[in-house]
Formats: C-alpha cells, structure tokens, sequence
C-alpha cells in the first residue's frame, strides 16, 4: 500500500474510528470500530485521497476453538470478525479493514451480532452481506434486503459457524 | 400503416402494454448457463424488475475447505469456475504461496502463464459459443467447441484431466509437459489463428448478432465499479484495470517481460496490435456487444501471451522445481490475493492459526459480483434481451455459488 498519510487524515476527521492497526503484515489493515464502521466507510470512498471507490470482499471469521483442550491453550476471547477488501480503482490500492463483534448479541445464543450495513456506501455490499448473513450469521442493520442467498429460506443455522451441526433432516433428506 | 412499418420495430414492442405479470426463467433454462433461476416482473414483452436467485450449485466449499490442507482444497478450487480450472488453481496456489512468502522456480512461472492463458482461450471459446446460442444461434456454438476439443486434449496430455485440472498446486505444478507437447501447442495456435476471423464473420460484425447486441444492457463505468464487476465486464465499460498488469507484485512477477496490451477501449480505439473489425455504429460503451469484443479481443492476447511463454519456457534451463508438501505448515496470518480470471478478478483469502489446516478460506467470485448488476442492466429492457444481458456477463454458477 502506497502512502499511509490518510490513516492520520482518517483519524482526525472521524474520531476513535481507528482502534488498531497492523501496516507491516502482508495485507496492511486497520480496525474500526464497529460504531464508526458506515461513517469510516463513506469517509474512505468519498472524503478520502485515494478513493477507495470498490468493496471487493467481505468474509467474517468465527473464532471459536471447539476443542476444549485447544482452547485452553489460545490466547483469543472468542469472537467474530469481519474483515472488509477495499480497492481504489485510480490509485490501484487496497486496504483491508476488520470489524470485531461479539460471537452472540450481549452473549445471548441464538441472538445474531449486529453492525451497520455498508450496502449505502457501495451498492455490491448488498449480495456480500446476504451471503455472510447467510452463511455466518451477522445481521447487518440498514440492510434493505437482508435474507439467505446461497442456502435455502427455510434452511435453519448458520453453516461456517465454527460450531454449526447439520441438520438431522431436511425435508425428508437425511443430512448425517 | 407504411409510416408505422419504417418505425423501429421495439418502439411497437414498447408500446403494447398487459396485466403484469411474473414470469420465472429457470432453473433450468439452457440459456442462463448452469442453474440459475430468474424471476421476472413484466408488462407486456417489458420487463420492470429481475430478481436472480441463486445457491442451487452451493456445495460448502468454503466450509469443506476449514478441514483439508491447502493443498488438498485444490480439487475444490477446479470445481469453481470449471471453465478455467487452471486460473482457478493459480488462485488460490498464488494465495497460499503469498502467506508462505515463498517463489517458484522461473520455469514453473512461465509455464503458469502458457497454461493459464491456453485455459483463458478454451474459457472464453465457451462464453462466446455459449452466448450465440442464448441469442438463437447455434453454428457459432459448434466452431468454439470444435476448437475446444482440441484444448482439452492438449489438457489432458498435461494432466491427465479435461476439466478438472488440479494442474498448478502449491509450490509450482504437478508435473512437467511431456515430450512434444510444445510443438502440439504450437501446431494448436498456428492452426486457430484464421479460424478467428470466422468467428468475427458469424458473431461480431453478423447484422443480427449487432442488433441484438449493441446499445443493450449498457453498464456506466461507476456503477460497474460501484457493483465491484471485473474483468471484461469492467473493461466492456471503458475502465482500464487489468490485474496482469495493475495487480499484486506476487501476481505481476509472473508477467514480467511479456509484453501485451489491455483490452480496453481507450481515447475511442480499441489496441491496434493486430486486425480487428471495427465497432458497428450502433454500439456504444458498456454494452453487451462491447463486453463480447473484450473476450475476443483477449483470445488474440492470450494467443500473444501463450506464444511468448512457449518461447521463455524452452529457453529456462533450471529445474521446475517440486510443489510443497500435502500437508506444509502453515504461518500464523492471512493473505487475499486476486488474480485476472478469465470472467473477472478472483480473490481468495486465507486465514492460517499456524496449523497446516487453514482456520478459514475465502473465495470471492468474479462472476458474483458481476452478477449482482443483472438487476440494473435487465430494467426495462425486452423479456428476449434478458438472455443478450446475462450471456453478456459470462457467468459460470460453479464459481458464484461456490
């Protein structure tokens, strides 16, 4: 990534969006907060120098050791990230962003975690989000669509859940 | 009457108004290119709104591969876009070689780009093909096959496959050419080099092929940014992004030297490296017409590119060098890589806790992103250009549905 100058811009133009920052791994990244998340996001493809006018990618991370001798032995609270690959077309740049959540809604299982859409931002957010709405769980506020994509309406959980079970039957297939 | 009879045709079209209606296109519709249903709100021949729903290819490989090595997820990879395995492959081994920050031989990369840019050709070769029968036609289908086949077989003496390659894995490839196949190759390019032309005289310049094509589903540079669409789609548009040359140095190193131009038009001209016909009058950026001459422009690029690696190849004195080991530990970290397939940038991403198995993996599919804007392109537009539109797109539903 070229120039980092707009970090220090960021910062000052949206206060305690930046929560942490790694620049010298092989994909630089910072943390926003997942209060600041819309605001950071316009902020970078309108506001900013280097127009981050793509959203290329967006995956959330379960970590969840299911193990429980594992995870005895890692050194992470269990959580959820969502990590967001930006790109800017004219200065042919990325930046990568993660958003940490907790893995339930005030650590009630079943209540989904919930972060602002970015779907306002860039309008290829829509199918991004469905899909980790589908598959990992995330309910994405301001969302104007928000239902499954890949899997079935009906289909229960949600599958890259580190602790998804399938389903012992689905419509009278058997599922394991 | 006879005043009625010289006027455009669509503006009668355009004017008979019904009930309306919804209509449901699939899934299993031969023109939609695997199965993807469409549901379709008309009035009349008019369609107001279009809906994909997709997920009925969705078979969990990300899922499936949070309990494989990276290297065994390779297979998975082929299973993708198995129209062009082989990009598919290099995806994702480039991916896994950014985290292990480690370099093939020279060899091995160039004969990544000879393969990779071959399985460009035979991908491309289907999207043409495949998108003269969506329009009615069928000759145009059996000539990009016929050429095809014999791709295929050039495959299947690489590896042993001819769909489902599984031919560049982590760390450089699974094997070397056998003995010949160069010549064959070359044999191979010199032979189809003229059958192009054919192709520009039963597509490109044919007067119904250009008026079911041009100034349809016409896509703006910003809002095919905006939908983050890639590849030809992109480049039909007039934006000037081709990852081969605009990518990641990991990526790019591999085509260090070669020298090609970008597809794209530019200041009003297409590149002038070769004959190509010219654009029909009624075409304007960003339509289905210009998003099909990106392809064929980018088969004669290939054919270049195949020719120069042919060359770097042969002229490589090193060993190619032996892929990593099935089950190579992994760094703690995470690495996305995207790299110019042939229906647009497919990223993959990585995310390692320092075992050998990866914590998560992550494709992100051109052809979904390039999807998503079906909607837009398909709003108000005839019910027979709804097929015109999403041939145009190239989608494959193994890679958006992964």
């Amino acid at each position: 990534m070229r120039g980092t100058d707009f970090i220090s811009e960021l910062e000052a133009a949206i206060e305690g969006a930046v929560i942490g920052r790694n620049l010298e791994t092989l994909d630089p990244w910072l943390e926003i907060s997942p209060d600041k998340l819309l605001e950071t996001c316009r902020w970078l493809k309108e506001s900013c120098e280097i127009r981050f006018d793509g959203l290329q990618c967006i995956t959330a991370i379960d970590w969840l050791e299911t193990d429980s001798k594992k995870a005895a032995k890692v050194d992470w609270e269990p959580h959820t990230e969502i990590v967001y690959h930006l790109w800017s077309t004219k200065a042919r740049a990325s930046l990568v962003l993660k958003v940490k959540l907790p893995r339930w809604k005030d650590n009630q299982p079943g209540q989904l975690p919930e972060v602002s859409s970015v779907e306002s931002v860039w309008r290829g957010a829509d199918w991004h989000e469905r899909e980790v709405f589908d598959l990992s769980g995330i309910q994405f506020l301001g969302h104007p669509d928000l239902r499954r994509i890949l899997c079935p309406e009906d289909w229960e959980g949600h599958p890259l859940r580190k602790d998804y079970e399938m389903p012992l039957e689905y419509h009278g297939i058997r599922g394991r | 009457m006879s005043q009625i009879l010289d006027e455009d045709q669509r503006i009668i079209e355009f004017d008979v108004r019904t009930d309306e209606m919804l209509v449901n296109m699939g899934p299993q519709h031969p023109s939609t290119h695997g199965v993807l249903r469409l549901v379709l709100r008309t009035d009349g021949e008019i369609v107001s709104e279009m809906e994909p729903h997709i997920g009925y290819l969705h078979r969990c490989a990300e899922k499936i591969g949070e309990n494989l090595t990276a290297r065994q997820w390779i297979p998975y990879t082929d299973r993708m876009d198995y129209l062009a395995a082989m990009n598919m492959n290099l995806g994702w081994a480039l991916a896994v070689e950014k985290l292990l920050r480690y370099q093939v031989s020279e060899k091995a990369r160039h004969l990544r780009v000879l393969i990779t840019e071959l399985n460009r050709i035979a991908s491309h070769l289907v999207g043409m093909g495949a998108y003269g029968l969506d329009l009615g036609t069928f000759s145009p289908f059996l000539y990009a096959f016929r050429e095809r086949e014999k791709l295929l077989d050039l495959f299947e003496e690489v590896c042993g496959a001819r769909l489902t390659y599984s031919y560049i894995t982590v760390g450089g490839m699974t094997a070397d050419l056998p003995p010949g196949w160069l010549q064959r190759c070359e044999a191979f390019l010199d032979q189809f080099e003229p059958v192009i032309r054919e192709y520009h005289t039963l597509l490109t310049t044919n007067a119904i092929f250009v008026k079911r094509t041009a100034n349809i589903g016409v896509l703006s540079p910003e809002m095919a940014i905006d939908y983050g669409c890639t590849g030809p789609v992109l480049r039909g548009s007039g934006v000037d992004i081709d990852l081969r040359r605009d990518g990641e140095s990991i990526y790019t190193a591999m085509y260090d030297g070669y020298a090609f131009e970008v597809a794209v038009m530019k200041n009003g001209h297409y590149p002038r490296d070769h004959e190509y016909p010219a654009v029909p009058k009624d075409a304007v950026l960003g339509d289905c017409w210009h998003r099909f001459f990106v392809r064929m422009l980018e088969v004669v690029q290939s054919m270049d590119l195949v020719r120069q690696s042919i060359d770097r190849y042969s002229q490589c004195k090193g060993p190619l060098g032996e892929p990593l080991k099935l089950a190579e530990k992994l760094p703690a970290g995470d690495a996305y890589l995207e790299t110019e397939c042939p229906k647009g940038q497919m990223g993959f991403y990585l995310v390692s806790d320092g075992t050998s198995i990866p914590w998560r993996v992550r494709a992100r599919s051109s052809a979904f992103s390039n999807l998503a804007v079906s909607p837009e392109l398909c709003r108000g537009c005839l019910i027979a250009d709804v097929p015109a539109v999403i041939g145009s797109l190239d989608v494959v539903m193994g890679e958006i549905d992964r």
